[in-house]
Formats: structure tokens, sequence, C-alpha cells
């Protein structure tokens, strides 16, 4: 219980996924202008990376072990298409979820914080329950990071900001500021 | 007449449409492994390969590939250099290869490589786009290399494992750290605004005075 805790803390906030690992800054850079778009993101993020989670399971325990050097193509392709049926039948029986999250879906399935999600749990050799918690950890994370940016932009939409900085170095920047704040949670783990 | 133009493709990707500090793509890879110059070439030679590679496929086949399925095919297609590259770098360096770890194969999500194949590759002649990839790969791996280095010499106090400034040197560790990724890079861009931010202002003075002249 206390790993599956560990795991949950470490990938939400000590090893987030945007400001310390980098994944995932596609959509961190260019969707988080509105803070209610991008909490749609997030979740659905989050959900495609449960999805992920489980997939990468089943084929690191029944596919990949005869043929590891398969793994890359197989991720890619396994998640992708899994993440496609789900978005039909999550279009079939929940219309509302569809629309809250439904059109980020196939764009999700390539950002690299997915296949970097597959890839660290496999190198990390994480058992199911384990996989599936640091998928949540690691989805809840990019939400937080997401939405903070967000709110930052909205933010200074509304202040006198020179024109030069204006845009994404303005962002990286902020960014750099958020990940040195997430720098402080390096020490909650330092026994361990 | 070709010769110039596949000269213009290659080097419009190293400046004018330089990937990382003008289009902007491919920032994971960017920013993650740039804490030192030489994890940095490894990076912008894989990159290299994998972009080259899959260019001079994709426009080879770009007759056969269906338009329906083309993005599921260029992707199978990239994930395949890419493995190649993950298992090369294995043997050949392994200690660069461990260090790098999990970011050679998430060399797949880069959205410059399928940004290539989906918008030049797929559409013009093998030469061509071999050439555009070279290009545009070149252009990356300057800027991972500028962006290592800044890194490496404000962060360590060192380029290639060289040290540059003695004993005495203070280093700055947050530039090695991922909030130096952040900054270096928002640093750059803002530079690459100014330069943009003063030409347009030139080229309107001389539209203005060209204007006052007639």
């Amino acid at each position: 219980m206390d790993n599956l805790l560990w795991i949950f803390i470490s990938a939400l906030l000590v090893n987030n996924f945007v400001l310390t690992y980098f994944l995932g800054l596609c959509p961190f850079l260019g969707v988080s202008n509105s803070l209610e778009t991008s909490a749609r993101l997030g979740l659905a993020t989050t959900f495609v990376m449960l999805v992920t989670a489980v997939c990468a399971w089943v084929l690191n325990t029944y596919v990949l072990i005869h043929a590891p050097y398969l793994r890359l193509i197989c991720f890619i392709v396994v998640i992708a298409s899994t993440v496609q049926f789900i978005e039909m039948l999550i279009k079939k029986l929940s219309p509302a979820l569809f629309r809250a999250m439904g059109i980020f879906l196939p764009l999700i399935t390539t950002n690299c914080a997915i296949l970097g999600l597959a890839i660290f749990a496999t190198n990390r050799g994480y058992g199911f329950w384990e996989g599936i918690v640091y998928a949540l950890g690691a989805g809840i994370g990019f939400t937080l990071a997401l939405v903070l940016l967000a709110g930052l932009r909205e933010e200074s939409e509304l202040s006198n900001i020179p024109k030069l900085i204006k845009g994404t170095a303005m962002n990286l920047i902020i960014a750099g500021i958020l990940s040195m704040a997430f720098m402080g949670f390096a020490g909650l783990f330092s026994s361990t | 007449m070709k010769k110039n133009q596949s000269q213009e493709e290659f080097i419009k990707g190293i400046w004018r449409d330089n990937p990382v500090f003008v289009q902007v793509l491919g920032m994971c890879p960017m920013l993650a492994v740039t804490n030192s110059a030489i994890n940095a070439i490894a990076m912008g030679m894989a990159t290299f390969f994998v972009l080259v590679g899959s260019s001079f496929l994709v426009s080879t086949f770009r007759h056969v590939i269906p338009k329906q399925v083309r993005i599921s095919c260029f992707i199978i297609i990239i994930a395949t250099f890419v493995t190649i590259a993950d298992y090369t770098l294995l043997a050949l360096v392994p200690a660069v290869h461990k260090e790098l770890g999990a970011f050679i194969p998430l060399i797949v999500a880069n959205c410059l490589i399928l940004g290539r194949q989906e918008a030049f590759a797929s559409r013009y002649p093998t030469k061509l786009a071999v050439m555009d990839a070279m290009g545009m790969a070149s252009g990356f791996l300057l800027a991972l290399l500028s962006l290592g280095s800044i890194r490496e010499i404000l962060g360590d106090g060192a380029l290639f494992g060289i040290n540059l400034f003695g004993e005495n040197f203070e280093p700055w560790v947050i530039m090695i750290l991922p909030p130096g990724g952040f900054l270096t890079l928002g640093v750059i861009l803002l530079f690459f605004n100014w330069f943009k931010l003063k030409k347009d202002e030139f080229l309107e003075d001389v539209a203005a005075a060209e204007r006052g002249g007639n």
C-alpha cells in the first residue's frame, strides 16, 4: 500500500510529467490558453493514460516477452486502436462524456506523454496495479500543470506585457518558474 | 533550376524555418536531453537518421500508401527507424544510451518528424524530400547543440566534459536541471522574437521611405 502511494505522489508531484520530464509539451504550450479547455484536455489525457497502462501491461505480459524488439511498434499500434475503439464506445454510450473530451482523444494518442508513460512503466517493471496508479498520478499531474499554466496565461492576457516577450517565449519562462517551484517537492522522499 | 531548389530546401530548414526556434516543434526531446552537449549531439544524430530515413521511404512509396491510412503508415515507418536507432546506440555507445534512456524511443512522438512526412515527404519527389529532411534535421541538431552547450557551460562550467573555467567557477546548477531547459529556450526564443521585430520595423521603415519618395 505504501509503495502504491509512493508511486502516485512521485508521478503527481516529484516527477511531474510536464515539468520534470518535459513530456506532452505540445498540448501544454498549445492548448493552455483557457482554463476550461485545459481541464477537459487533462481529463481526457488521464483517461487515455489509464487505457495505456492496461494495454502496456497486457502487451508486456503476454506478447512482448517473445519479441522485445517489437515493443515500440506494438505500443503505438495497440494504444492508438484501443483509444479509437473506446472513443466509438463512448460516443454510443454517453454523448455527454463524449462532448466533454471526445475531440481530444485522437489527438492525445500521438502525444509523447502517453508513449512515455508506457515506456517508463515498462522500464521500471511495474505490475498491473502499480501501472494503474502510476498512470493516474501522471495524468492528474499533467492536468495540474496544464491548469496552472492556463490560469497564469489567462491572468497575463489582462496585464500589460511588452510585445517582445508575448507568446511562446513567455510561456516557456512561466513554465520554467513553475518547474522550479515543483522542484521543491523533491525533498518529500529524501529518506527513501 | 533543380539543383537550386534542392539547395533551397536544405537551407530553409537550418535558418528560415528552423524547426525549434521558428516553428517550435519537437520540444519534448529538445528540452529533456540537452543538459550536456554530448547528449544533445547523440539525440540530434538519432533524429537525423530517423527523419532522413523515413522521409526517403515515405516519399519513395508516396503513390502506394493509401490516403486514408497514411498517418498510421508513417508512424509505423518512423517507429521502425527509431527501433533501429535505439539498438544501434545501445550497441555503439551504451553510456550515452543509458543517459538518454526512454527518450530515444520517444523520438517516435516527435511532432517534427511526423509533421515533415505529412507536409513534405508525402508530396514531393524523393530527392527533394531527402534534402528537406536533411535540412530540417540539421536545423534541429544545431538547435539541440546550442541549447546543450549553453546549459552545460552555465550549469557545469564545462563543454563536452572539458572544464572551461577552472576551480573558481561556481556552477549554476539550475541550468542543467529541468527548469534551466525551459528558461534557456525561453530566452533564446526571446532573442529570435527581437530579431524578427527589428526586421519587421526595418522593412516598414523602408516601405515608408519609398512611399515618401514617391
